[in-house]
């Protein structure tokens, strides 16, 4: 594996990291801007240009795009979420130049106004869709919820009404403020070369507008609320809890990951012995979550309504028994060991390797292997877990439930 | 295209070892079919072979349920055991080098579980939640029941379970199912990744030559006729699923199945997503794949959109999928024989992946398929052999279910 970085005269940074033996190439547009960066006025305007996306330019129609990507076998989407907004594709090595012309270009879409128009009725239906799944729901009003005041508090999504209400003249205008080149990384993983990659890169991207955006971190101050939304006709009762951890710059990042495995991974977690293998709950699950300049525990619990304020408890419980006493070396040992096959596995394919590539880099600037990944996780000590949960505790902060129950 | 060697060979209990060597990872992935998926449950105890996926990893040899999941951490393995229609999945990847670990944790459990009465109550909760949850996500609702309706019965009931029949099911009942069903004959072992067969064979040998008998139960294929059915639920969308008769993927024609049903649903620039989502703007997701047992096969269709557009939805589905017949551009093909190739090339950096192609392969065609043929399959098609197959078997007798506020025609 042979790592490369150059910064284009535009901002634009171009990061890979290249392997001749792998059999596909993967790369992808990481462009910091999100539902963070958007007003309350556009919300959900970032995840919607990122549909515009794909209507298209000038020279491709909404048409040729999906159409090209398809010729050349691609395997291609985009995502969107509180801080970034991601083009990808893994392609064999010989379709490169062709699909990356196509997915560089769809990142200045035209925006014409009938795409708009039709485009917003699919998301409205995204909408809808989302509004159907009580985990959704509860992840959405628990981010509000907890992040009340704050950016991070925004919907990804938006809601029906600030959709409905968006014209493409704010979609324009927020695109030329967030879409410039120093706010972008291009990420390359797999197998081609660097030259390549350079004169692509030179090719369709040096004409960009230069700039950076100014983000607004500003720091989160929860406060503890509860709320519960009735579904009456749900089954099971879907608990989301929120509480601080650490920002994506601090260095105790990994030990807030082994601490949310060792107690709440799907399997073989305390929250599993305790909530799952008795059949008390669905699922229960504790994950930690990164932004920058704030970070979350979250809890996730899914179960029968009328044992739901028994299983916070017992969650509470665990929660205590970790914040006062830590953990074991035995629960250490095989978090370790099932994060570094997590890594190991997820690292075999350019895709993979792609996720962690420009992930890191758009965040933090930062470059690093697989090995370093595994050597950081390997000198995580009991001790750094006890000094995170002294200044990280697992807690239950904000609570929302969507379900049958009106109050816990 | 470089080529992976595969190599097979056939236990005296009738296990079926197949293993792909893939020198570019450092993983290895394997796949185990046991002949006792959902299909066996006896009748009224739908649900038997999940909750008996789910009993067996609680405790088996001499590991507690405990220790035997923190074994498989220890070894970095990540594993599960699920159960389809047809087969208990028993899965697992790792590090090559611990291969021989993970197959014998597993031996464990498939051949020495130790199905202890006291953890019965918490395994049928745990199938009891799952269900719930279906019951809360309409969108996997839909696709469960249209299943039970388009396939005969038991053929079609869900592996997941029925509620109904879970106060039918016991510890007895349940175990005695583990003494009938989970047994080497016709049980097929896929592994893919840095590894040979020499190499596998006497740790598989080992953990699985003393494993005997057969499941003798046939379960027959009757017939079923095409219903249109609704759900009322409270939600903002209407899900629609519809599902129509194809060939089986052992059948001469699967392969023109496969692109008659990527032309309708593979990529972005595919009919149903054209037509439905990019044109009218009437759904986020809408898709067709082609579902199959060992001898009959199925389009399944879905959509969700907000119910005042939910009929529109129906129409425009049905009225796409019959203007198949009409004609099929050389273009269109073009591109799924395009997305084949990546795909089938990219699936070479996947040990989970292949590993469960194998075995999947030779449950359904009783010999090895090599990437390579698929490749030659699908290169060989051309419009008039899907044109041809279209024809043969056209879009009709559609089973149709929805779920939402109301009822369509």
């Amino acid at each position: 594996m042979q790592f490369h970085h150059t910064t284009l005269p535009n901002g634009l940074e171009v990061v890979a990291e290249l392997n001749d033996d792998a059999y596909s190439v993967a790369f992808g547009f990481y462009v910091k801007t999100g539902a963070r960066d958007e007003t309350t006025a556009v919300s959900g305007v970032s995840h919607f240009l990122e549909h515009m996306a794909f209507k298209g330019t000038e020279k491709f129609s909404a048409e040729d795009v999906n159409r090209i990507f398809d010729e050349y076998g691609a395997d291609y989407n985009a995502m969107t979420g509180e801080e970034s907004t991601i083009f990808y594709s893994s392609v064999l090595p010989e379709y490169l130049p062709q699909t990356f012309e196509l997915q560089s270009s769809i990142l200045f879409p035209t925006l014409r106004q009938d795409d708009f128009d039709m485009e917003k009725k699919v998301i409205l239906e995204e909408i809808g869709m989302y509004e159907d799944q009580p985990s959704s729901v509860a992840y959405d009003r628990a981010m509000q919820l907890h992040f009340d005041g704050h950016d991070l508090g925004r919907s990804v999504l938006g809601t029906s009404a600030s959709v409905s209400a968006l014209t493409s003249e704010q979609m324009r205008a927020y695109h030329a403020e967030h879409y410039r080149a120093g706010n972008i990384v291009l990420a390359v993983a797999g197998n081609t070369d660097w030259n390549t990659v350079l004169d692509l890169a030179k090719q369709h991207c040096s004409h960009w507008p230069a700039g950076v955006d100014a983000r607004q971190i500003g720091t989160p101050r929860p406060v503890a609320k509860t709320q519960y939304i009735v579904k009456d006709h749900c089954q099971q009762e879907q608990i989301i809890q929120m509480a601080s951890a650490p920002t994506c710059t601090d260095p105790r990042r990994y030990a807030a990951e082994l601490l949310t495995v060792i107690v709440g991974d799907d399997t073989n977690s305390r929250l599993y012995w305790e909530l799952v293998d008795p059949g008390l709950a669905e699922s229960a699950e504790c994950g930690y979550y990164e932004f920058e300049g704030a970070g979350t525990y979250l809890t996730f619990l899914n179960g029968p309504p009328e044992s739901t304020q028994e299983n916070i408890d017992r969650i509470a419980r665990i929660y205590d028994a970790v914040n006062s006493n830590g953990v074991t070396e035995d629960e250490l040992e095989q978090a370790k060991n099932k994060i570094a096959t997590r890594i190991v596995l997820r690292g075999e394919r350019p895709m993979g390797r792609l996720s962690s590539l420009g992930g890191n880099w758009l965040a933090r600037r930062e470059y690093r292997t697989i090995e370093d990944d595994l050597q950081t996780l390997r000198d995580v000590s009991i001790q750094d877990i006890r000094d995170l949960v002294r200044e990280y505790p697992l807690l239950q902060t904000t609570t929302v439930g969507v379900g049958p129950l009106s109050a816990p | 295209m470089s080529q992976n060697v595969v190599k097979h060979a056939t236990l005296p209990n009738g296990l079926t070892v197949l293993v792909e060597t893939m020198p570019a990872v450092q993983s290895a992935a394997f796949a185990l079919l046991v002949e006792g998926g959902s299909v066996y449950d006896p009748p009224q105890q739908n649900g038997t072979a999940t909750a008996l996926a789910d009993w067996m990893a609680r405790g088996a040899g001499d590991r507690s349920s405990r220790e035997l999941l923190a074994e498989l951490d220890r070894l970095g393995i990540q594993g599960n055991e699920t159960a389809s229609t047809q087969h208990l999945v028993f899965r697992g990847s790792c590090l090559a080098i611990n291969l021989a670990s993970a197959l014998r944790v597993y031996g464990d459990i498939v051949l020495r579980p130790h199905l202890e009465e006291a953890e019965f109550e918490a395994v049928m909760s745990g199938v009891e939640h799952g269900l719930l949850s279906i019951e809360d996500e309409p969108r996997q609702k839909v696709m469960v029941e249209l299943l039970r309706r388009s396939y005969p019965h038991p053929w079609g009931q869900p592996s997941e379970g029925t509620l109904a029949d879970l106060e039918n099911m016991t510890p007895e009942t349940v175990q005695e199912h583990y003494h009938q069903v989970v047994k080497p004959k016709g049980a097929i072992l896929g592994i893919a990744g840095n590894v040979t067969l020499e190499s596998v064979l006497p740790v598989v040998t080992e953990v699985f030559g003393g494993w005997t008998g057969a499941n003798t139960r046939t379960i027959p294929f009757g017939t079923c006729s095409p219903v249109q059915e609704h759900l009322d639920h409270e939600s903002a969308q209407t899900q629609i699923g519809v599902a129509y008769p194809a060939v089986a993927y052992s059948d001469p024609e699967y392969y023109a199945a496969w692109a008659a049903v990527n032309v309708l649903s593979g990529g972005m620039s595919s009919r149903l997503f054209t037509e439905i989502r990019e044109k009218r703007g009437l759904v986020y997701s809408v898709y067709a794949t082609l579902n199959t047992l060992k001898n009959r096969g199925q389009v399944l269709c879905y959509a969700g959109t907000t119910s005042e557009r939910a009929q529109e939805t129906l129409d425009v589905l049905r009225t796409e999928l019959v203007r198949l017949g009409d004609g099929i551009g050389q273009d269109e093909l073009d591109r799924c024989k395009a997305r084949a190739k990546s795909s089938l090339i990219m699936a070479q950096e996947s040990s989970g992946s292949r590993a469960a192609s194998l075995a999947r392969n030779w449950y359904h065609l009783g010999r090895i398929v090599t990437l390579q043929e698929v490749r030659q399959e699908i290169e060989a098609l051309t419009v008039q052999t899907v044109l041809d197959y279209v024809h043969k078997h056209p879009a009709e007798h559609f089973t149709i279910l929805t779920i939402g506020p109301q009822a369509l025609k």
